[in-house]
């Protein structure tokens, strides 16, 4: 009886002040997103069949996330928390109220007041989602009790086991890839002649079926029972090899078989995922060559979108029959030569000038580099010469005698890039041990002290941005090919930006990094002209890499895959300040002693 | 004295744009000696540093290195002739580990051998620096950073050493330890050119010192002489 009234009352012993903030922000961060139009526009996208469209998943995770945030516990050392109760759930379940509230305001609103001046998803579009084609009133209940249940199971997330909580994230996140990765599995499984198991998976008109998504959810629930930190073991017995052999050994069996399966999967893929493996390969190797220049070295470049440029541009002078003034028709491999000529010597000529700044002006000085890059390939005075705005046309496929790369084949143009990509893989890797990645570690550091060294840092930094400027030019040499033509259009500063994204979400300095953020942001997402994997999000694409942006620098500044030498400091940090805490907890603890 | 001095200026006039920082400069440092340059602040001893360095050229005046003019030699060259700077505030390279740190000294070298026999003697003369290779220098305490900033700077196997402030930013009781491993190293026989505002900790330690003053040496003396001078002692160590 006793505990019964004690859990009643504290029941309402909540923390009103912090379910009301974080409330209030996940009202506003529905609205937000559904006035910005993403639920309207991926509407269309459907996940699972008649159930979920990928714009209704776009409000629905918000609840779940801050129900999850509103009860999670600041853990701090020498603090207590109380234990998890009903308290918690009920925290999550009035953030989901609170945040459904906000969109019966933005129904209320629709209906009453015309703002679809200023705000262009003001509109009966919106209405009808959001009230799915029914009354207001039935909307509203229905976002509420959703708001609500998803509230509460996102605090439950607190209060359930570790493993029920993997089998959980698991389930929801396998649910989401497969839901997501449609295009790509029935690309694969027709690659592969399994058509029956996509065919059992989605639906005809687009999405999972009901019974394919129940089936998956549990499978992918009991994959965790399954492994049971197998996987886990795996990695760390990996890790904790150390000897020499045995890890040369593995690296060498993990990177045949990467290996092997880049080179094999083309074949089962069709051209479209083939063509996006070629628009990450060509991201990729501008961003192995970024890394170079602002991960190494730590110059920050914003201009680097102008030595792809010189390499599209001089590839189209060289090959092209169309190139009005100049015009010898040369082999790729010859105009090759020429790119790597003209990258160092752009590299030089760009970097000479602004190699004595440091910091946010070397980064303004070579922004307007870039834009005047662009802006001569578009002037009338070189028009003569480079066609200006028309750009150059008609290059022609890159002709290895028994291959040729076109554009109209991906999969030719994915080996090609691929190539390109391993020897820039290679450099980066051989240069970071290297005596002049020594150099320019030291130098990202502390300039100064580099130079009493006895570095000699105008050279090495030079060195830095004409590596990184023969990279970007292969890839623009690719991409003219690739294209068939070149345009001052495709080498706009919005690239530069592109770019220095994916190698700061995917881990300043690291390959490993690099590779996984052009995969994920490139291939996903979709670069600055190309369209990813989710095509539906070409309008929203900026906005993603902002939040994406905003998000990766507040919580994992490290990016995606931080380099050995980062996590090392991070653990590290992490180590001191837990003993560090620690020393205070013991002398706290020994004031408190004393006083008793 | 016959002996050839290791540093010299004879004269050094330099300018920042037209601003005139140092006036007729003249210094001598001499093999296995301790000396100091004691100023207050913008009178020209970081710019007398960054001389003696190459990182800035005198305007007239000759820097002499072994007896040769090496005015228009880049750091490097004096970097390998023998003469290092240890940074004020230590600057050590934050992300890079201790190691790697140790290593970045000898930059400039290339015998392996000769490498890994220094790091073993900075081991043995720090050994509390082993203990912390792998760790990222930014994490040390004041005290181990001094320790791996000497340490650094020896790994180029100097004959002098330049340092730069080297009480600056520490704890008093570190100060005091600081300059007693300054002393330790000056008696295996390296020549120390010692830059300071705490004039007494470092006359105490020194040889000889120099006084600067907006850019021209006022003072030239034994360190027991400046100790004892009365107008040193008024402006610098306190005394009325």
């Amino acid at each position: 009886m006793m505990t019964s009234t004690l859990d009643s009352r504290k029941l309402f012993n909540l923390n009103w002040k912090r379910i009301l903030f974080w409330g209030g922000i996940c009202a506003l961060s529905q609205v937000f997103i559904c006035l910005v139009g993403l639920p309207s526009e991926l509407n269309r996208r459907i996940l699972i069949e008649s159930t979920l469209s990928l714009g209704y998943l776009f409000i629905l995770w918000i609840p779940l996330v801050f129900g999850y945030i509103v009860s999670k516990m600041v853990e701090l050392e020498g603090i207590e928390n109380p234990k998890p109760g009903a308290s918690d759930l009920l925290a999550g379940a009035l953030t989901g109220l609170l945040g459904s509230l906000g969109l019966v305001l933005v129904m209320l609103g629709i209906e009453n007041i015309d703002m679809r001046d200023p705000l262009i998803n003001w509109n009966p579009k919106l209405f009808r989602l959001l009230t799915f084609e029914n009354s207001i009133t039935f909307g509203s209940l229905v976002w509420i009790s959703v708001g609500v249940v998803l509230g509460t199971v996102g605090s439950s997330l607190h209060q359930i086991s570790g493993q029920m909580r993997k089998m959980f994230s698991y389930s929801i996140f396998g649910l989401f890839t497969f839901a997501v990765l449609e295009d790509v599995i029935d690309d694969l499984s027709e690659g592969f002649r399994l058509e029956w198991l996509s065919d059992l998976i989605y639906a005809k008109k687009g999405g999972m079926t009901v019974t394919s998504t129940i089936v998956l959810a549990v499978l992918l629930a009991l994959l965790p029972l399954i492994t049971r930190g197998k996987l886990k073991a795996t990695v760390t017995r990996y890790r904790s090899d150390v000897t020499p052999g045995a890890q040369r050994r593995n690296s060498v069996m993990l990177f045949s078989i990467i290996a092997v399966l880049v080179i094999v999967l083309p074949w089962f893929l069709g051209g479209i995922i083939n063509e996006l493996l070629a628009n990450v390969g060509l991201f990729l190797l501008l961003a192995l060559g970024l890394n170079i220049v602002v991960g190494l070295a730590g110059l920050l470049d914003l201009g680097y979108v102008a030595f792809f440029a010189v390499g599209g541009y001089t590839t189209a002078v060289f090959t092209s029959p169309n190139s009005p003034w100049f015009s010898p028709e040369t082999h790729f491999g010859i105009s090759l030569l020429v790119v790597v000529v003209m990258a160092i010597l752009a590299g030089l000529l760009i970097g000479a000038p602004v190699i004595r700044m440091r910091g946010d002006y070397l980064a303004i000085v070579t922004l307007g580099f870039g834009e005047i890059i662009r802006l001569l390939f578009l002037s009338d005075w070189l028009k003569p010469y480079l066609g200006g705005s028309q750009g150059i046309t008609n290059i022609p496929p890159i002709d290895l005698g028994p291959w040729e790369v076109r554009g109209a084949d991906p999969r030719s143009v994915f080996y090609m890039v691929l190539a390109f990509c391993v020897l820039a893989i290679y450099v980066s890797w051989r240069l970071q041990g290297s005596r002049l990645g020594r150099a320019w570690m030291a130098i990202r550091e502390d300039e100064s002290v580099a130079e009493v060294m006895g570095i000699n840092t105008v050279n090495s930094k030079l060195m830095a941005f004409v590596v990184g400027a023969v990279l970007a030019s292969f890839s623009g040499a690719v991409l003219a090919a690739k294209v068939g033509s070149v345009f001052p259009k495709s080498f706009e500063i919005l690239v530069s930006i592109i770019i220095l994204v994916v190698v700061i979400v995917g881990g300043m300095g690291s390959i490993t990094g690099v590779m996984v953020g052009s995969l994920v942001l490139i291939g996903i997402l979709g670069g600055p002209r190309q369209p990813g994997l989710l095509q539906e999000f070409q309008n929203y694409k900026l906005l993603i890499y902002g939040a994406l942006l905003v998000f990766m620098m507040l919580k994992r500044p490290e990016g995606l895959v931080p380099t050995a030498r980062r996590t090392r400091e991070l653990h590290q940090e992490e180590y001191l300040q837990d003993a560090w805490l620690g020393d205070e907890e013991t002398e706290e603890s020994k004031e408190v002693e004393e006083k008793l | 004295m016959t002996e050839t001095a290791l540093l010299e200026f004879r004269s050094v006039n330099t300018h920042y744009g037209a601003v005139h920082i140092l006036k007729d400069v003249d210094l001598a440092i001499y093999p296995g000696e301790m000396v100091c340059l004691l100023g207050g602040n913008a009178s020209g001893k970081s710019t007398t540093l960054k001389t003696l360095l190459g990182m800035v050229t005198p305007t007239s005046g000759e820097v002499l290195l072994d007896g040769e003019v090496v005015n228009d030699k880049p750091t490097s060259y004096r970097v390998i002739n023998g003469v290092t700077m240890v940074p004020e505030n230590r600057r050590l390279f934050k992300r890079l580990t201790v190691k790697e740190n140790l290593e970045l000294g000898a930059y400039l070298r290339d015998d392996r051998e000769g490498i890994e026999e220094d790091l073993e003697n900075i081991y043995e003369l720090f050994p509390r620096v082993k203990e912390r290779l792998t760790q990222k220098a930014g994490t040390l305490s004041g005290g181990e950073q001094q320790m791996v900033a000497i340490g650094r700077a020896l790994m180029s196997r100097p004959r002098v050493l330049l340092m730069d402030e080297p009480s600056m930013g520490l704890a008093p009781a570190l100060v005091q330890q600081n300059f007693e491993l300054i002393q330790q190293i000056h008696e295996e026989g390296m020549a120390i050119f010692m830059v300071e505002q705490n004039a007494n900790m470092a006359l105490s330690i020194a040889d000889r010192g120099w006084v600067l003053q907006t850019g021209r040496v006022v003072l030239d003396d034994t360190a027991e002489a400046l100790l004892a001078n009365p107008e040193l002692r008024s402006s610098y160590l306190g005394e009325s």
